[in-house]
């Protein structure tokens, strides 16, 4: 199964909320998956400064003076905000490159989860309601965020297995279903120079993605490739630096709902997802169309 | 009037309530408030009553339904009365996929639109939608009647045996084994009846709609393809 959940805000004074909206839909949708949880949110955006979102699984260690002997490395002041098992670096826009690459010698044990210039993503295994709790994801502000809750089918439940993927900088995206192609693509990907963390089909179908991006083209293009370059089932819902697509494969068996207001657009798995959002009783509500691209952007 | 409120009480007590009543009660009248897309609601129903569901449902609503009819005033999840074998179930806004699949009988409506794979493997059930289906629907239809006051997706009627399809709109494709039929009179009567049955006798004639049917060359035996076996 896997339940995904995601809001696009139109309106700017629900942005203080983004984080307890997508909490809420999230954990509504904990029984179609209970393996992991996940989040993407994307605000916060500071001129000339990115954020790298890390992971440790030993994080008393890894994160201890760890903003100091990155600022040591590159020679720019490093900020760092611990949250549980993840930590928010910001480091300036030129100097990322570097930071990843001083961070690997600095603490061989730490992943990146996302970087970029708004996008922070934290994930772990456990039930939503726990991993966002751990995050404290309610209190978080934005402008777009995903959130996936997830049943392992296809590799390890671990915490780099969770959703979301992010492959690209302010890249992220979330899969429901599973892809019957991802080692081919995967292979393809690895010539063209993609990297990849796991032996996951969604990092794959992230990466397809990311590299149409790339390539200059447009999320609504990126969008349409995977429907005839990814063979399986999916629900794909991504999110770039000021985007929010959907697609589904054209046999659509993974439920999808969309809502749309004045002040949000809103994805859920189910409507269920949906119920406490302000206005749903006027919203328009539909199913997306199978094979056919949504995206909005602003 | 019985009104449950399903955030309050839960689904476990409203469907305990609704199958503990037997034969003929007096607690004709029911009112389920709050659904908010909850899955299963009023599945497995086995009564002469009347049920309203004032919101939108999850999974399931009214599956296996029996004599009742029951009224949803929202939309529905996937699977909505998903092998019911009588009574009426009546959506006033858009159904998700597989609507009434397996159905044996009773009569669905959809005064919105149907998605995929409505009506796959119905087994007696009459089906009126106001609005379209979605591709791949009455997939191995084996006997009912689905009547489409819009448009049908792809593949409609893939390896159909005996059901009837009426659409009144276009067809994206025909799926293997179903062609477009003559209406002959007795057809135009049967439609007459399902679309005033529907509530849809003031938005359409009979005489707007083609039907579609089983060429038969799939499930029967052919003699020529003994060797293929």
């Amino acid at each position: 199964m896997c339940g995904i959940v995601g809001l696009f805000l139109k309106d700017p004074k629900l942005e203080p909320q983004l984080g307890a909206m997508l909490t809420d839909m999230l954990i509504t949708m904990t029984d179609r998956g209970p393996d992991s949880a996940g989040i993407a949110i994307y605000g916060g955006a500071r001129d000339g400064l990115g954020k790298l979102t890390v992971q440790s699984s030993d994080p008393g260690r890894d994160f201890k003076d760890l903003d100091g002997d990155l600022h040591d490395a590159i020679g720019q002041p490093v900020a760092m905000r611990v949250k549980s098992t993840h930590a928010v670096l910001e480091v300036p826009l030129d100097q990322m490159e570097a930071a990843r690459s001083a961070l690997a010698h600095l603490r061989p044990g730490v992943k990146v989860m996302s970087a970029g210039d708004s996008i922070e993503i934290f994930k772990e295994v456990g039930l939503p309601k726990d991993v966002a709790a751990r995050f404290d994801v309610a209190r978080m502000k934005g402008t777009h965020g995903i959130g996936h809750t997830r049943m392992a089918t296809e590799s390890a439940v671990t915490t780099m297995g969770a959703h979301p993927f992010s492959t690209g900088a302010d890249q992220c995206l979330v899969h429901n279903g599973s892809l019957s192609n991802h080692n081919g693509v995967r292979r393809e990907l690895k010539h063209l120079g993609m990297t990849f963390e796991t032996e996951n089909d969604t990092e794959v179908a992230a990466a397809f993605i990311s590299h149409k991006l790339h390539d200059g083209e447009p999320l609504g293009r990126a969008l349409e490739a995977t429907l005839t370059d990814l063979d399986g089932f999916f629900t794909f819902v991504v999110g770039t630096r000021n985007g929010f697509g959907v697609v589904r494969d054209p046999i659509a068996c993974k439920p999808a709902v969309m809502a749309e207001t004045d002040a949000y657009v809103a994805f859920g798995s189910e409507y269920r997802a949906l119920v406490n959002l302000p206005g749903i009783e006027t919203a328009r509500v539909w199913e997306p169309e199978p094979a056919t691209v949504y995206f909005w952007e602003r | 009037m019985q009104s449950f409120d399903l955030g309050k009480e839960g689904l476990r007590a409203l469907n305990s309530a609704l199958h503990a009543l037997k034969g003929q009660t007096n607690m004709t009248a029911w009112e389920v408030i709050n659904p908010k897309g909850a899955h299963a609601i009023a599945a497995g129903v086995d009564a002469p009553v009347d049920i309203t569901v004032r919101g939108s449902t999850g999974y399931y609503c009214a599956g296996m339904n029996k004599q009742a009819t029951i009224r949803i005033k929202g939309s529905a999840g996937p699977g909505v009365a998903e092998n019911m074998m009588s009574g009426t179930v009546i959506i006033d806004g858009d159904a998700s996929q597989y609507a009434g699949a397996t159905g044996r009988g009773g009569l669905l409506v959809i005064k919105g639109n149907a998605s995929s794979r409505c009506g796959i493997s119905m087994k007696g059930i009459d089906i009126v939608v106001h609005g379209n289906i979605g591709h791949m629907s009455c997939f191995m239809a084996q006997s009912g009647n689905i009547v489409v006051l819009g448009n049908a997706g792809e593949a409609l009627g893939d390896s159909l045996y005996e059901a009837r399809l009426f659409v009144r709109g276009s067809v994206k494709s025909l799926g293997a084994d179903c062609i477009e039929k003559e209406m002959r009179p007795e057809h135009i009567a049967l439609l007459a009846g399902l679309l005033k049955r529907g509530e849809a006798d003031g938005k359409a004639r009979p005489e707007e709609f083609r039907r579609y049917g089983s060429a038969r060359k799939l499930y029967t035996f052919n003699i020529d393809n003994a060797s293929a076996y």
